[in-house]
């Protein structure tokens, strides 16, 4: 049987059960802002933002892999690539690009046109220490870390605070092999 | 590839069970080796106890693969052979036959392993797989009750497959 090309972004986005746009920015929003007010701490915030990430991404990786048909990327260039074009488009709607690859080829820079989640925000002066959008740089290293890649992920620029465009740095920390699992003398 | 060369007659197919299934049994493992989920339809005979039973299944499949990627003429790359292995690097085995059974893998990049033991006459199940890859994704994790790597308790998820297996040939 012939292997089955894999499917373009475009393609699954249009055929999967997509929800209201202004629902779900709207629900995100309430999150935060329930986070904000049970948590106070804006680090709190953030951490617990990239912790729901996190739980979703080690889910998502398999409806990613299930819907797009992507075998296995064979180096760290080809996942960015497939995240960006592939990923974004598919969950969220949105084309992203890639910049920044330093030299090594182990940390690039995910550069974001526009940004579903934060329609109608505006962070107001107590919270300016807030990544709004963490839940995507969870999401992201469970995604990865579920594929054996174990990376870090950091907001680089954020429209929110003022920059120009949404830009996440993905830097490939380890890739781990798998190892068989029970001990010989068991 | 067919491990015994011997005899090219095969019993026929099992006769079909009452609930008409086609399949014999099916396991599931994630990368950890925890089996997410075992199923049998049609299994006559049972020689170990069930954690042995899988402990070897995830066993062979580990070491098979391992040894197949090892013996890829067409691969440059040759580590010793036990070496752990990096998902991406090898080429993958997808089904084995004996003259009895025929055993159909498939893994995911995350580690999620569908094994499905099925008569010896079925044809390519890796479409079939992959279906049931899909069942996994739709019931099982999006299921906000269900706790990655644990075993699979969803009862959608089980009323699908056995549906599904009744029409695999």
């Amino acid at each position: 049987m012939p292997a089955v090309p894999p499917r373009s972004g475009d393609a699954i986005f249009a055929s999967i059960e997509r929800v209201n746009a202004e629902l779900f920015t709207l629900t995100y929003g309430a999150i935060v802002r329930q986070l904000l007010t049970d948590l106070e701490e804006v680090d709190e915030v953030n951490k617990q933002l990239d912790q729901m990430g996190y739980n979703i991404g080690i889910r998502l990786i398999d409806e990613f892999l299930a819907k797009a048909n992507i075998s296995r990327c064979v180096d760290f260039k080809e996942t960015a690539d497939v995240i960006a074009k592939v990923g974004f488009k598919m969950f969220l709607g949105i084309s992203a690009s890639l910049t920044n690859w330093d030299a090594d080829g182990t940390t690039c820079s995910i550069v974001l046109e526009d940004n579903p989640l934060v329609d109608f925000v505006e962070l107001p002066d107590t919270c300016q220490g807030l990544h709004y959008c963490n839940v995507l740089s969870g999401v992201i290293r469970g995604a990865l870390e579920m594929v054996s890649m174990k990376t870090e992920v950091t907001w680089v620029r954020d429209m929110l605070r003022g920059d120009d465009a949404y830009e996440l740095q993905v830097k490939l920390l380890k890739q781990v092999p798998e190892e068989y699992p029970y001990k010989d003398d068991e | 590839m067919q491990f015994f060369g011997g005899s090219d007659v095969s019993p026929s197919p099992p006769a079909t069970t009452a609930a008409g299934h086609n399949a014999n049994m099916m396991y599931m493992f994630n990368r950890n080796g925890v089996c997410l989920f075992y199923r049998e339809w049609n299994r006559p005979l049972h020689t170990l106890n069930p954690q042995q039973d899988h402990k070897l299944m995830f066993g062979l499949l580990f070491s098979l693969k391992s040894l197949t990627a090892k013996m890829d003429p067409t691969s440059g790359d040759k580590g010793n052979l036990g070496m752990p292995q990096l998902p991406g690097q090898g080429c993958s085995f997808h089904c084995f036959r004996t003259n009895t059974y025929k055993l159909s893998f498939m893994e995911s990049p995350s580690g999620i392993k569908i094994i499905l033991v099925t008569h010896p006459k079925t044809g390519d199940l890796r479409e079939a797989t992959k279906y049931i890859y899909n069942l996994y994704v739709e019931y099982v994790v999006k299921n906000p009750m269900y706790a990655p790597g644990t075993p699979i308790r969803c009862d959608l998820f089980t009323t699908n497959l056995d549906q599904y297996v009744r029409s695999i040939s």
